[in-house]
């Protein structure tokens, strides 16, 4: 019988450092066992367990796309114990991954139909896996129009900033990025919150369009309304949750919002889904 | 299915021969309670007893388990490796179990083994274990078992149920286990074909005076019985402490926490028994509880026994009547009435039948 809490060791091979204030970084791993990264094979919207001996393990976002081959990499926040620990690591230093875990962006549901991802903040992660998977040249025709509108509070707090401005340049995909605030003259990209932007510049709802949301809860509140104003109907808005975790798997009960559990039935839903369950998160 | 007569004088040779090829576990007392515990060599279980104050659970899933362990020495070619310490999973028999308990665990194996997950160290546990079950022919007064898919006589989860009766026992073989199991203790005589089980067990139901109504748990709407904050939340929630008992003693429970310990330079991961009633549970990193308040919690701890398992696995609710979370409690939250309450709530007036 497998051991399903057993994590596939890794090796930290680049660390990045994504943003001016250094509380978030971007780690690159590639597997120490021939053969565990066939077994990892994931799809944007997963994430999996980070696992750190002597410290536990956290559940974060995939950032790599599954059309990226050799490694995979996790953009982490440092916050508390397992996360602070994670940012002293060093490139060579030896831990864990366990997963992939959790349903993934509903991309048979998307095909062919024009894709809006809106983010926010440090919640761009498995929004970028999605963005380079959709991007793929193997993939892009099997979408209609992509949009992103993704903000942060400065324009050096934006994650994958070099990424960001080469999509900027590409004719099929449409972005926009914008920043709460700068005084940074050089800066061509919108200024203004992301619901104020999503209201001028998402392509209206139907049938044929879908937004997914991810970013902080102040956000998500915020733009709801705007979808609703731009006619998105409940099953085609879609969003990530993060409640608090520990086996990944469904079975340590932590993570339930009402008979579903976020780590397994999700973490990706559509807000009808969501309408169904207590707001427990 | 084979029944057999074990006189009470053939019951300890019996467990004697069955020490030699299994690990004995039994009710044994402690201070003014009863535990289910290993049997030293020669220790005999006690048999007279009513229910054990804890279930039987953490002989499956024990309250601490070592998962992992792992070396933090650089020099260790396993530095900072994760690896399952072996272990041996001899068989071992449980003597005495009581029938909700048995029962307990197919509620919960529910949870650990799934289509996609198999909890290895659950599994493993419970399959080197025979379930030696004892009929309850003395209920008490919070059990609510017949009500609650489970009954003093039932056999559903046993390999052997043995019956008290007089000088001996009935022993019921149920499962191919159980026959090896009867096998190896030398029990053989066959019983004589009469009615003295069903009488038995008419007789033990019909002491179970407490019940509770669930036939129409599966068809009320989630999230009108969450909202039922007035009708049921707020009045249930008032008085408790979140100490957690209910959670600790109960044998359909199942939530853990995973901790990593480390002493010098290794150390373990090892899972714990956790809680829903305890505010850490659902705590993010940020601050942000989704599940902040006492009512929140009380409600899920309720909500998932008697809903969310109900809409979930369609088998009834998460809860065989033991009565051990009524019997515990120190502020008298009970669950027989928080059920009925449930129940027989009504969303257009927002009231139940029930009085607080
Ligand atoms: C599906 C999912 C995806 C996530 N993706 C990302 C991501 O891409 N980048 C990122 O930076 N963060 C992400 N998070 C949040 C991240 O898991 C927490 O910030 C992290 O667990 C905090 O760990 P800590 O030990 O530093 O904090 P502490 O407060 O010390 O937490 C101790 C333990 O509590 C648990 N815990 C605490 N907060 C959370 C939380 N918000 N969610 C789940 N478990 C928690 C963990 O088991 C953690 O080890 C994600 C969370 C989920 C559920
Ligand atoms: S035993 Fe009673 S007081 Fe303690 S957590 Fe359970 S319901 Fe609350
Ligand atoms: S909820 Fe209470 S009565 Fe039901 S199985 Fe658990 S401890 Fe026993
Ligand atoms: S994290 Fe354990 S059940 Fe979801």
């Amino acid at each position: 019988m497998q051991n399903p809490y057993l994590p596939y060791p890794v090796r930290i091979d680049d660390i990045t450092v994504e943003t001016e204030d250094k509380s978030l970084k971007t780690f690159k791993f590639v597997f120490l066992n021939p053969g565990d990264e066939e077994k990892f094979a994931y799809q944007a919207g997963q994430f999996a367990e980070l696992s750190i001996a002597g410290l536990g393990e956290i559940p974060i976002g995939i950032a790599s796309s599954p059309t990226e081959k050799g490694f995979v990499k996790f953009t982490v926040f440092k916050t508390g114990k397992v996360t602070s620990y994670l940012h002293a690591m060093k490139e060579g230093d030896i831990m864990g991954i366990r997963g992939p875990m959790g349903n993934s962006y509903p991309w048979d549901q998307l095909k062919g139909k024009t894709v809006v991802i809106i983010g926010g903040g440090f919640a761009f992660t498995t929004l970028r896996s999605s963005i380079v998977y959709m991007l793929h040249p193997d993939n892009r025709s099997n979408f209609k129009d992509i949009h992103v509108i993704y903000g942060a509070r400065s324009p050096g707090m934006l994650l994958y900033k070099d990424e960001l401005m080469a999509w900027a340049q590409r004719d099929d995909i449409n972005m926009h990025i914008t920043v709460d605030g700068t005084d940074d003259p050089e800066w061509k990209y919108h200024k203004g919150f992301v619901p104020a932007i999503t209201e001028q510049v998402a392509p209206p709802g139907n049938a044929d369009t879908y937004a997914i949301i991810c970013g902080p809860p102040i956000m998500i509140k915020f733009t709801q309304p705007v979808l609703d104003k731009l006619d998105y109907s409940h099953d085609k808005i879609i969003m990530s949750l993060e409640n608090r975790m520990k086996c990944g798997i469904g079975i340590c009960g932590h993570c339930n919002i009402g008979k579903e559990l976020v780590c397994k039935d999700g973490p990706v839903f559509t807000l009808e889904q969501l309408n169904q369950t207590p707001k427990e998160y | 299915m084979k029944v057999i007569k074990i006189d009470k004088s053939e019951l300890d040779a019996g467990l004697e021969k069955l020490e030699k090829s299994f690990r004995l576990i039994g009710p044994v007392k402690e201070k003014n309670y009863y535990a289910f515990k290993e049997l030293k060599p020669g220790q005999k279980p006690d048999l007279g007893f009513s229910n054990s104050r804890l279930s039987a659970k953490s002989i499956v899933y024990p309250q601490s388990e070592v998962m992992f362990e792992y070396s933090l020495d650089r020099n260790d070619e396993k530095y900072a490796i994760l690896e399952e310490p072996a272990r041996s999973y001899q068989p071992r028999a449980i003597i005495g179990i009581r029938p909700c308990d048995a029962d307990a665990y197919e509620i919960v194996r529910r949870n650990f083994d799934t289509p996609e997950y198999k909890d290895s160290y659950w599994l493993k546990n419970y399959e080197a274990t025979t379930l030696v079950g004892l009929a309850c022919k003395n209920p008490g007064a919070t059990c609510f078992c017949t009500s609650a898919h489970s009954g003093p006589f039932s056999e559903k989860n046993l390999d052997v149920m043995l019956v008290e009766n007089n000088d001996h026992y009935l022993g019921r073989l149920l499962t191919e286990k159980g026959e090896k199991l009867a096998e190896t203790a030398g029990w053989t005589t066959t019983a004589a074909a009469d009615d003295t089980f069903e009488n038995l067990k008419q007789e033990a139901e019909s002491k179970i005076k407490s019940k509770v109504s669930t036939d129409n748990l599966a068809s009320q709407s989630l999230i009108a019985l969450h909202e039922a904050e007035s009708a049921i939340w707020e009045t249930e929630a008032v008085s408790c402490i979140n100490c957690g008992t209910c959670t600790h003693a109960c044998p359909t429970c199942w939530c853990f926490d995973v901790q990593d310990e480390t002493y010098g330079k290794s150390g373990v991961r090892m899972r714990n028994w956790d809680s829903c009633m305890y505010p850490l549970f659902t705590v993010h990193a940020s601050g942000h509880n989704p599940r902040g308040t006492k009512i929140g919690r009380v409600r899920q701890r309720f909500m998932h026994k008697l809903k969310y398992y109900v809409d979930k696995y369609e088998k009834g609710i998460q809860c065989t009547g033991c009565g051990r979370c009524v019997r515990l409690c120190p502020v008298n939250i009970d669950i027989r009435r928080i059920c009925n309450k449930m129940n027989s709530f009504d969303p257009e007036t927002s009231s139940c039948e029930v009085a607080s």
